[in-house]
């Protein structure tokens, strides 16, 4: 065919599809997402960031660390002035932890549901409403029989419907099921739990008087406390020792992050192509990455 | 030049099929007076082709096949009316209320805004035409000879100052708003035009039919000059809707609503407004519901009319009636009236429109009329209460937060709030917080102590061992209230000694925040760490 033919046929396909389709003939890098800090310095380098337009499945078993990571990225958008929604499956969340976390409540839509199948359909009113930076959806305490059970056009027409925008879709799971709809896929782990023990003195001061001043909790006496059998020094004496010797604190947990599926392309990969003139990558695999980040209880 | 008039022709007529779109295509003609003694009280020209008559009974016009009968609406000519004059104003701000079908606008200095007279003619014409109303339109620098213009000619008419005379010879004298019996006396004169009658010496015109002969030989002749009297602009914009048969279904319903919210959102647009809240009333129809026998025993007794109220309070003003009638339309979904709708009333409060300029470099929200009708339809899924944004109280109680209406405002981007400081401030935020994950409401747990710390938890059929224990974190309060709480915290690390099969989703080891209430003297589990 002649290069006027295709050309007359290029511009009328464009013509066609004006204002529906912006540059049909355009090439789009599906695998080149903007990506934004999930707020745990540990996470960004091991993943470059959560990709915008895009769907991110965090999964793991309970106590595994999901929510903590929910939390610093909701607060890490709110740090941005981006305003978020959170879809609640099972109504577990807590404002408290999450203000403590730097989470804007008042930039965060919360919605409270009863069950999966509410939680998919407001999902899809929130993508659809768009403006959103962020749309967290918490199926954590869904079992995974259930969240199984999702179809997975329901995943598919998520995907759809984020992609080109500038929302973060994450998920929060026991498993991943949202397969090859997800652009990033991150197994948490439950690693030891960090306590500090009684008479530890700096950390554990600010530990005890940080609860206390934010839960407005006050540590109880006990008969087990033995005061006087050996008093600290002055200077060293703990808060939490001098109080309750026996008392604990729990400062924090270690969590194991596994990187199941990545596409996204790190910024350095994306040079190298350009200069080589080549047509960009397909999905970079980055099963293999591990990292390891910890909680801190404030 | 100096004023313009507007001149709504068949403005009865016209008020009607303002409310009743279909109604304009055919002839019709409206019904007025004590019924049964209902007779026609104005019809469109195409009635009148077909042969009807001021004052035949609606049985004489029944017999017209191809007319169309409708009721005269005075709550649809004063919507009208109001429409007209918010149209009038969104041109001038000095504007003369002068009749229901009649406003007159004082045009000095609007050319440097609009442009020509003939400009701001076809501007006004294309406004008024905007709320529903076809517009007759005339300029002139007197405004007497604007009004008369405006009633004699079709469409747009520009009298140039010094041909006032000649231009407004040619209208008969029924142009002139005067009292019946005197257009009696000039037509037993042959007066029929106005040249005719500005052609006749003033004196003598004086002697026989007094200062009302003066003053109709001075508007014949485009001379009579009168100061403008100036309209209170209102601001109260309210649309009325009486039915003919009383509507049940939601989906006609929608379709009169959103006639009169386009209506009102015109009217709101041509006066640079946005609605801040819509209220709704419906009058429903009294014997909804009623066995015969009841019918029987309230027919000695009229009945009680039955009204239905609707607020719809936004929480940023807007104007797009589309997204004003889904929201109306899910609030009418959830809360839907108990009997049929005869009339519809409905007001707007107005208020300034927002702002919609952002900064270059501010994160775009989401779209607050998209929102607000995103957060109708999930307050429908969810429920009102389960939706919005957790506002914490002042309060150590544990679970102290309430839910608040969720509102994007431009300013919160621009403002940096208390946790954004925190964010900023706090390095410590910068890692991952433990997180709570709640358990609502507090399950129940059993809990073995030894050493008065808790050893064993029993919890949901299963055992688990304390690996390490927290607390106990005493907080009480509100002692003088019924509500009062008494509670001893503990953060615990439990292991469960279960197998795969019986703890499937693989929790084995965890940290879990457990109470004790002293008030219930039992334990509650509150929360998972996550």
């Amino acid at each position: 065919m002649a290069a006027s033919s295709l050309a007359t046929l290029r511009s009328k396909i464009e013509a066609d599809l004006r204002g529906r389709v912006a540059s049909p003939f355009a090439y789009r890098d599906r695998n080149a997402f903007e990506l934004v800090s999930t707020g745990i310095p540990e996470m960004d380098a091991l993943v470059g960031g959560l990709p915008r337009g895009a769907m991110t499945e965090i999964c793991g078993a309970p106590c595994s660390g999901r929510t903590s990571f929910l939390l610093s990225a909701l607060a890490s958008r709110a740090a941005d002035g981006e305003v978020c929604a959170l879809v609640d499956a099972r109504d577990s969340f807590d404002p408290l932890t999450a203000n403590v976390a730097g989470v804007a409540l008042e930039k965060l839509l919360w919605v409270r549901c009863q069950n999966i199948e509410q939680a998919l359909r407001a999902t899809d009113l929130l993508i659809q409403a768009g403006g959103f930076g962020m749309v967290a959806v918490d199926l954590s305490d869904v079992p995974a029989k259930t969240v199984r059970q999702v179809p997975l056009n329901a995943w598919f027409r998520f995907r759809r419907a984020v992609e080109d925008t500038p929302t973060i879709l994450l998920l929060l799971e026991q498993e991943a099921n949202a397969k090859t709809c997800a652009s990033l896929v991150v197994r948490l782990e439950a690693g030891e739990a960090r306590w500090t023990e009684a008479g530890e003195t700096k950390a554990g001061d600010k530990d005890a008087q940080k609860k206390h001043s934010l839960q407005g909790l006050k540590p109880i006496a006990s008969k087990h406390v033995t005061w006087g059998l050996k008093p600290p020094p002055p200077k060293e004496k703990s808060y939490a020792a001098s109080c309750y010797p026996f008392a604990k604190l729990l400062r924090g947990f270690a969590v194991r992050t596994d990187v199941v599926r990545s596409r996204i392309q790190m910024p350095e990969q994306r040079v190298i192509n350009i200069r080589a003139g080549a047509q960009p990558r397909l999905a970079v695999p980055r099963s293999a990455d591990r990292g390891v980040f910890a909680t801190e209880t404030v | 030049m100096g004023f313009a008039c507007v001149y709504i022709a068949d403005f009865l007529v016209q008020a009607v099929v303002r409310g009743q779109r279909a109604l304009g295509d055919g002839a019709l003609a409206l019904l007025g007076g004590v019924p049964p003694l209902w007779s026609v009280v104005a019809a469109n020209p195409a009635a009148f082709e077909a042969g009807i008559q001021l004052g035949m009974t609606k049985a004489q016009v029944a017999q017209f096949g191809n007319v169309q009968i409708c009721m005269r609406s005075e709550a649809q000519e004063k919507a009208a009316h109001a429409a007209l004059l918010d149209a009038a104003w969104s041109v001038s701000p000095r504007v003369e209320d002068t009749a229901p079908d009649t406003v007159v606008l004082d045009l000095d200095g609007l050319t440097a805004l609009f442009g020509s007279d003939e400009t701001i003619a076809r501007e006004l014409a294309r406004r008024v035409g905007a709320i529903g109303l076809a517009a007759r339109v005339a300029v002139a620098a007197n405004m007497e000879v604007a009004i008369h213009a405006a009633r004699g000619f079709p469409g747009i008419t520009i009298i140039p100052e010094g041909e006032e005379r000649r231009r407004l010879g040619v209208l008969p004298v029924g142009v002139l708003t005067t009292e019946a019996e005197t257009l009696d006396i000039l037509e037993r004169w042959g007066v029929a035009t106005l040249q005719a009658l500005g052609a006749l010496p003033v004196l003598q015109l004086s002697e026989r039919l007094g200062q009302e002969g003066v003053r109709l030989s001075e508007l014949a002749r485009g001379v009579r000059q009168r100061s403008l009297v100036l309209a209170q602009a209102s601001s109260s914009f309210a649309e009325e809707m009486e039915l003919d048969d009383a509507v049940e279904e939601l989906e006609p319903l929608s379709f009169l609503l959103g006639r009169l919210l386009d209506q009102l959102c015109a009217r709101l647009e041509a006066r640079a407004l946005a609605v801040r809240a819509v209220r709704i009333r419906f009058e429903l129809q009294p014997s909804f519901e009623k066995d015969f026998q009841t019918l029987k025993e309230d027919l000695r007794t009229k009945p009680e009319v039955k009204h239905y109220d609707k607020v719809l309070t936004l929480p940023v003003p807007m104007r797009n009636s589309k997204t004003l009638l889904k929201l109306l339309r899910l609030q009418l979904q959830g809360d839907p009236p108990a009997a049929p709708i005869q009339k519809i009333y409905m007001t707007a409060d107005a208020a300034a429109p927002r702002v919609a300029q952002n900064g270059l470099f501010v994160p775009r929200g989401p779209d607050p009329e998209k929102l607000e009708v995103t957060i109708a339809r999930l307050g429908k899924l969810v429920g009102e209460g389960n939706l919005g944004c957790a506002e914490l109280v002042d309060s150590h109680r544990p679970e102290s937060f309430r839910m608040r209406r969720f509102v994007v405002a431009n300013e919160q981007n621009k403002r940096r709030g208390k946790n954004d400081r925190n964010v900023k401030e706090n390095p410590q935020i910068h890692a991952a917080v433990t997180a709570l994950r709640v358990i609502r409401p507090a399950q129940a747990v059993r809990v073995e102590m030894r050493d008065e710390q808790p050893a064993r938890v029993y919890l949901r059929g299963m055992r688990g061992e304390v690996v390490a224990a927290s607390g106990p974190w005493r907080s009480s309060g509100d002692w003088w209230q019924e509500d009062a709480w008494h509670q001893d915290e503990w953060d615990l690390e439990i292991e469960f000694s279960l197998d795969a099969q019986q703890f499937p989703s693989g929790l084995q080891r965890g940290l879990y925040r457990i109470y004790f209430d002293a008030l219930q003297q039992g334990w509650f589990l509150r929360g998972v760490y996550d």
